[in-house]
């Protein structure tokens, strides 16, 4: 019988099966579920594959590369925005290159499900110059490990691998390959270019371009970029990663007269999208994300009227495909569909009953009319839903660690009385460095850390912040007058509020750690959670 | 064959063991299976759905296209209202009469009840409330399932081998009380659909 995956699943059994040392990760939606899979995988855990969480996409990325520095596989996995994070590595190591195989792996969350932007990673991976393999489906999630493995050993590069939110995050049925043996360790016969001095830099870069041919080769001849031709030249469809499957879909088991270029590997194949591209009076290109392959055959063509897609307004400039959308720009006929109710209204996400984060914004919320309501600085996890009516404590949300900084930025301008909140691995992930810098000016902030002992917006994983939060502050030089501790009870309320409000009058930082466990820890979890806090003392 | 069911209702309230016994039972029928879900945000108590698709052939969109839906089973009844675009011109609806207000703004029941009613193929179960009577509240999404089980295409034993196998790891009396959630609202239903067919 096939095993029932997510995508998600599919392409960390892959991993595991073509020969995976290590997956490092921070975890975030929609692309959690890949590194959680492997902790859980006996078969990992028998091959001891390195499996625990990383503070941020940055030091993952790093512990990645040197993994594969010492010749093994390793894969590192994020949603989107945490590329940004971890791009200063990313982009270096395509100049280094790899060792070991290793494979980039990002999820993307066109129409931000759960996430601030909906950039396209496939930019990312055209930046540093690599390949970049976008499956369709859950069994090419899972094949296409064995192939991005291969590929990066074989270019000695690492190797993009873009999800996107309905692939990551939907089952189906997949078949298992023999399994691959991990390698061994083998350090590489020259470490120069891993020391990206400028004069090695500089070897490294004219190498890096001069492989682009090569990378454009293996595009051309992979299997993850098939033709299907079709009778008629009016039409010519190219469609990448997921969009293949809507343009299929809206086929169903009708005659189709177009030829279609389904894309799964990049760089694009330049051969077979010319000779595409000459067949064809028109090209409509279909693809998740940005308008990327559109923009790309603009460039190479100069006649442009004749290739479609979103920025022809084909199709919408915004927003994640649908098979509805896809069959209206393939030019099939739809049914009127019935309405919603005008009766029907919104279900916005809220915090859960008997949320720690509820009862800390209503402490700030008693001191707002005091101190103005544009002065509490936000960042990202549950809490952020502390935007949101009925609460509407925190006005920005921005980046991981972004309320330390902008609160401190506030006040630098000559904003008094100004709140940052904060979560426990929102911290530790990107809050420490901020903090020192406000600690440097002391700057009149007051920090609130809003601990819950877990990373829960993406389902209470391991918070790496766990039993340290004090200790990181004095280290980092918050005073130990201004480091206090709050239990977010009602009960507590009134103490909370007066201790708030005197943090508030002191001219320099303060850091309030207001704690409660997350209602969604099971009691395992808090058991373990127990133990990791005694372990440290 | 094809079928297209889209589960709807709120985070929390259990449509992914619903999906979990769809997709096992579609397997073990040997049928493809694509099942999408929601995670991260909204399953904070923000509307969900998860679009199911069971087929003898290759499915390729892991998403239902609108006006293809043969089936909307929600366990709640607004969030059974909001996915009406997807519903195909025959298709039923199938829902909890039991409501999750956490909104300031949710609607009058009977108003919600009456945009139901103008679907004939529709049924109203009171799953909340069978499943109370059984011992547990939280197996309502079985009830819904048994009441649905015969416009499903899949055997009722794979059905319930597919139940059993889920709770396997919980105790016997956690499985029998699924079971005899799934049973009840089999019952409930079967009424009513015989009569839509004759």
């Amino acid at each position: 019988m096939k095993s029932l995956l997510l995508g998600n699943e599919a392409l960390a059994q892959g991993s595991i099966d073509a020969g995976l040392s290590g997956v490092y990760a921070y975890p975030g939606t929609p692309s959690t579920e890949i590194t959680e899979y492997i902790q859980k995988s006996e078969l990992a855990r028998e091959l001891k594959i390195h499996t625990t969480w990383s503070v941020n996409e940055k030091t993952a990325m790093e512990a990645a590369l040197g993994m594969s520095y010492v010749g093994k596989r390793s894969m590192v996995v994020m949603k989107h925005v945490g590329l940004n994070v971890a791009s200063d590595v990313f982009m270096n190591m395509a100049v280094s290159g790899v060792n070991g195989g290793l494979v980039v792996v990002v999820a993307d969350d066109p129409s931000m499900h759960s996430s601030q932007n909906e950039q396209d990673s496939r930019f990312y991976g055209k930046f540093a110059m690599i390949p970049i393999l976008e499956p369709s489906n859950q069994q090419e999630a899972y094949d296409v490990m064995f192939y991005a493995f291969e590929l990066s050993e074989k270019l000695k590069l690492p190797v993009l691998l873009r999800l996107v939110t309905r692939l990551s995050h939907s089952r189906a049925g997949i078949e298992v390959k023999e399994r691959r043996d991990p390698n061994n360790i083998s350090l590489p016969v020259d470490t120069s270019r891993f020391a990206l001095l400028p004069m090695n830099a500089k070897k490294q870069y004219d190498l890096l371009v001069s492989k682009q041919e090569t990378l454009i080769q293996y595009s051309e001849n992979s299997t993850f970029n098939d033709l299907i031709p079709g009778k008629d030249s009016k039409v010519g469809i190219i469609a990448c990663g997921l969009a293949y499957n809507y343009v299929m879909e809206n086929i169903g088991e009708q005659e189709f007269p177009y030829s279609i270029l389904k894309i799964s590997q990049y760089p694009l194949p330049k051969e077979k999208i010319r000779s595409l591209y000459r067949q064809c009076e028109k090209i409509l290109v279909i693809e998740e994300g940005y308008p990327i392959v559109e923009e790309l055959l603009h460039n190479y063509f100069d006649d442009d009227d004749k290739t479609k897609g979103r920025l022809s307004g084909d199709l919408p400039r915004t927003g994640e495909l649908t098979p509805g959308i896809v069959g209206k720009a393939l030019g099939f006929h739809h049914n009127s569909l019935n309405p919603i109710p005008s009766v029907v209204t919104p279900r916005p996400p809220q915090l859960c009953e008997g949320c720690g984060h509820t009862d800390l914004f209503n402490t700030i919320n008693e001191v707002i009319p005091e101190i103005g309501n544009k002065n509490v600085f936000g960042d990202i996890g549950c809490y952020a839903l502390g935007a949101l009516p009925p609460l509407n404590t925190i006005n920005t949300l921005i980046d991981m660690g972004a309320s330390i900084t902008m609160a401190k930025g506030a006040a630098d301008a000559g904003l008094e009385n100004v709140i940052a909140v904060i979560g426990d691995s929102t911290f530790t992930h990107s809050g420490m460095t901020g903090l020192l810098d406000a600690v440097y000016k002391n700057s009149p902030i007051t920090v609130i850390i809003s601990d819950n002992s877990a990373v829960a917006m993406t389902g209470a994983q391991e918070s790496t912040a766990v039993g340290r939060l004090h200790k990181i502050c004095l280290g980092i030089g918050v005073h130990p007058d201004h480091l206090k501790t709050i239990v977010p009870l009602k009960k507590n309320h009134k103490e909370n509020v007066e201790l708030l409000r005197k943090e508030l009058k002191y001219k320099g930082v303060s850091v309030i750690i207001s704690e409660r466990p997350c209602v969604r820890l099971s009691r395992d979890q808090k058991e373990q959670i127990k133990a990791r806090i005694a372990a440290l003392n | 064959m094809r079928t297209n069911i889209i589960l709807s209702g709120v985070g929390g309230q259990g449509i992914l063991t619903i999906a979990a016994v769809l997709d096992t039972a579609a397997l073990n029928e040997n049928l493809f299976i694509k099942q999408s879900e929601v995670h991260g945000m909204s399953q904070r108590g923000g509307a969900v759905q998860s679009h199911v698709r069971i087929s003898d052939k290759e499915i390729f969109s892991d998403l239902i296209p609108e006006g293809k839906a043969d089936l909307i089973l929600s366990v709640e009844p607004m969030e059974l209202l909001r996915y009406l675009p997807f519903l195909k011109q025959d298709g039923w609806l199938i829902t909890d009469s039991e409501t999750f207000q956490n909104t300031s703004n949710y609607p009058d029941k009977d108003d919600l009840f009456k945009e139901i009613g103008k679907y004939p193929n529709h049924i109203i179960v009171d799953a909340t409330q069978i499943a109370k009577k059984i011992g547990n509240s939280r197996i309502a999404n079985m009830v819904l399932l048994g009441a649905a089980s015969s416009i499903i295409p899949l055997s009722e034993s794979s059905m319930i081998e597919a139940i059993r196998r889920l709770f396997q790891h919980k105790s016997e009396k956690i499985i029998r009380l699924n079971l005899e959630a799934f049973n009840e609202g089999k019952k409930v239903a079967e009424g009513i659909i015989n009569l839509a067919d004759s």
